[in-house]
């Protein structure tokens, strides 16, 4: 006699863990560096780009980032769940079907790609096909689980969206756009690394390879004052190059040094038993808002002086 | 199904119907709107 064996069906999920499954917060960043990306650029035959194209690519790009974030989370259900920062995600608190968030995840990857083509132009939506694969492949299914590198290299798929901006606005790339793509590269590691220093037990538990996990906390704090190095010469660099303006110049100096100086005490201390990882806590706060106000600075600098 | 559970999966499809319908009406406005920019930028 055949049996049928019950499954446990969910009801719908909610809208809102749709939303959820875009990882908003995220999205602001990079909603953020591309469109200072696209307002950076310069005129093309003497017009910026319209409005509502500009408008159409900014959306593009936060739509590919949340698809990103959708399938990132679709992959690692099973990592989330171990992880008391991400255990109340829609997967792991099973809100969601699985097939649900990777349907969602990949029709808006598609939607996000030809809307960017037939609006905007063929560069934009090649670099945004580009990040999107890099994130869920590159980093999600490859990096990730396999090497302490994963946020290193997987940084390049955060670093995309000024380009991204840019090639909207003028169909192509150059070096300004390279420049603020190294910077959010570089920026990648120190900020990642100081947030993998005080949730280290989390990334131990689910077994990523994070390099406070796999190194240790000396090495990890030696290659955050390390990474700050070249980021920041990729964050000054457009000013003595002359793409950009005193009012970048002296912005990006100023908070660079800050971003230096917190990273430096990262890396020069030790850990004590009851320590409140304050200082790292401080450097992830501030990279933050770090890449904000250079970014802000450089859109502005733009503006009032090329 | 319980008729509690009937109940959260009609509020549930009606929510993400709701939310559907502006989404559609939100792209055919900026469809519209692409239409109209690209037309004006051919015609300059």
């Amino acid at each position: 006699m055949a049996m049928t064996v019950a499954t446990p069906l969910l009801p719908p999920a909610d809208w809102r863990d749709f939303l959820a499954l875009t990882k908003p917060r995220v999205m602001t960043l990079v909603v953020f560096t591309g469109l200072c990306g696209m307002l950076a650029a310069p005129p093309v035959n003497g017009h910026f780009i319209h409005p509502v194209l500009g408008f159409t690519a900014i959306l593009c790009i936060a739509l590919g980032a949340g698809a990103a974030g959708a399938l990132n989370q679709w992959y690692e259900a099973d990592l989330d769940a171990k992880m008391r920062r991400t255990q109340k995600r829609p997967l792991p608190a099973g809100r969601m079907e699985r097939e649900s968030a990777l349907h969602f995840g990949v029709g808006l990857a598609a939607f996000s790609v030809i809307l960017m083509y037939f609006a905007v132009n063929f560069a934009a939506a090649a670099i945004l096909t580009l990040s999107i694969l890099f994130y869920v492949l590159v980093y999600t299914v490859w990096l990730k689980r396999r090497t302490p590198q994963n946020i290193v290299i997987g940084g390049a798929a955060g670093a995309f969206p000024p380009l991204i901006g840019w090639a909207a606005a003028t169909g192509q790339v150059a070096l300004l756009p390279l420049l603020l793509f190294a910077l959010v590269f570089l920026w990648t590691p120190p900020h990642f690394w100081a947030l993998a220093l005080f949730v280290k037990t989390d990334y131990a538990n689910a077994g990523v390879p994070m390099l406070p996990v796999v190194a240790g906390e000396r090495v990890t704090r030696r290659q955050i004052g390390l990474y700050t190095i070249p980021m920041a010469l990729a964050a000054v660099l457009p000013w003595p190059l002359g793409l950009s303006g005193p009012l970048y110049g002296g912005v990006a100096s100023v908070t660079t040094l800050v971003f230096a100086a917190l990273a430096l005490v990262v890396a020069t201390r030790t850990t004590t038993a009851d320590d409140a990882m304050k200082p790292e806590k401080r450097l992830f706060s501030y990279s933050i808002l770090y890449l904000f106000v250079v970014f802000g600075a450089l859109v502005v600098d733009r503006w009032m002086f090329a | 199904m319980t008729p509690d559970e009937q109940d959260l999966v009609r509020q549930r499809q009606r929510a993400r119907a709701r939310i559907m319908a502006l989404l559609l009406g939100a792209f055919v406005i900026l469809i519209f709107a692409i239409a109209i920019t690209k037309i004006r930028q051919g015609l300059a």
